[in-house]
């Protein structure tokens, strides 16, 4: 069978087709951290993005310390009111990589407790100082209004936080 | 004309392939795998669409009910109940990857059953509710 120019483009566009679509999608982005942060590639996992992302915004890595996903990842029988376990092989998986890209600032997650000398590790991201830094200029009928619900729903304000885009370019604040 | 017509055999070939390996089981073999465990429970007649959707609509522990997040027509875009995330169509018919998965199955089975009803449900609880969900229409 002889196959002249035009077949061959079409065997290559049915190629290119069918590895397109058997291949994982990567989760590429080009999403930067915080706009005062300094540019910082957003770093992904699929596991974290299926199994973390499923409920609720897959809140990145860098805005908690390792050893609060530690404690998060290891008490999932008790997930803020739920019973969310995994199986061995996904915990294992996400906590790495969240320890991997864990904040390792000194004191931007300390808790401003009076006379504590050893803190919990803070289990969430609204109660670091700075988220609290963060959201100041929040009104407080922001965080009351029905379509914001709960500091946890990022996406009510971070038009982009899906994508782990949490810059104040995509910030849109409901009425 | 006949190299078209092979080109063409083979995108079909080759969609049917990514296809099968897309989708590890439909929902029609879950529900099967549903009735082969139900079928071992004395005095088990069958699946029935209706239990399953009063299943679905009704309100068990701590005021949810599976349509709670997943609204009352689960082919529609629900939402979690507690943090406003997006969940996509349950309905097979108004989203194809649905029930597609054991695994992926088993896990949100037992997890939503635990937070709806402080327990896991019965293979007959799970094959009513898919009987229904296949009834829903687009």
């Amino acid at each position: 069978m002889l196959l002249n120019v035009k077949d061959i483009t079409r065997m290559l566009a049915v190629a290119v087709l069918v590895t397109s679509a058997t291949i994982p999608v990567a989760f590429v982005s080009d999403a930067w951290a915080d706009d005062d942060e300094g540019p910082q590639p957003a770093v992904s996992n699929a596991k974290w993005v299926s199994e973390c992302g499923a409920c609720h915004v897959a809140y990145p890595a860098r805005y908690l310390p390792a050893e609060s996903w530690r404690a998060v990842m290891s008490g999932l029988d008790k997930h803020f009111g739920s019973n969310a376990s995994l199986d061995a092989a996904s915990v294992s998986e996400i906590t790495a990589f969240l320890e991997k890209n864990a904040d390792t600032r000194k004191k931007s997650h300390e808790t401003p407790g009076k006379n504590e000398t050893m803190a919990k590790p803070l289990l969430r991201i609204t109660e670091t100082r700075w988220f609290k830094s963060e959201h100041r200029e929040v009104a407080e009928h922001t965080w009351k209004n029905p379509k914001v619900k709960s500091p946890a729903n990022c996406g009510a304000c971070h038009t982009k936080a899906d994508s782990g885009d949490f810059s104040e370019r995509g910030v849109k604040v409901p009425r | 004309m006949l190299r078209a017509f092979l080109v063409s055999g083979l995108v079909v070939i080759a969609a049917g392939l990514t296809a099968n390996s897309a989708f590890a089981e439909t929902p029609i073999e879950v529900l099967a795998v549903f009735k082969a465990e139900a079928s071992g429970t004395p005095g088990f007649q069958g699946f029935s669409a209706e239990r399953g959707e009063k299943f679905f609509k009704t309100k068990h522990n701590h005021d949810l009910s599976c349509s709670t997040c997943h609204t009352d027509n689960p082919a529609a875009q629900g939402k979690h109940s507690e943090t406003d995330k997006i969940i996509k169509p349950l309905a097979p018919a108004a989203n194809e990857e649905r029930f597609t998965d054991m695994k992926k199955i088993a896990k949100w089975f037992k997890r939503n059953c635990n937070d709806v009803l402080d327990r896991e449900c019965t293979a007959q609880e799970k094959g009513d509710v898919l009987a229904y969900l296949l009834t829903v229409k687009k």
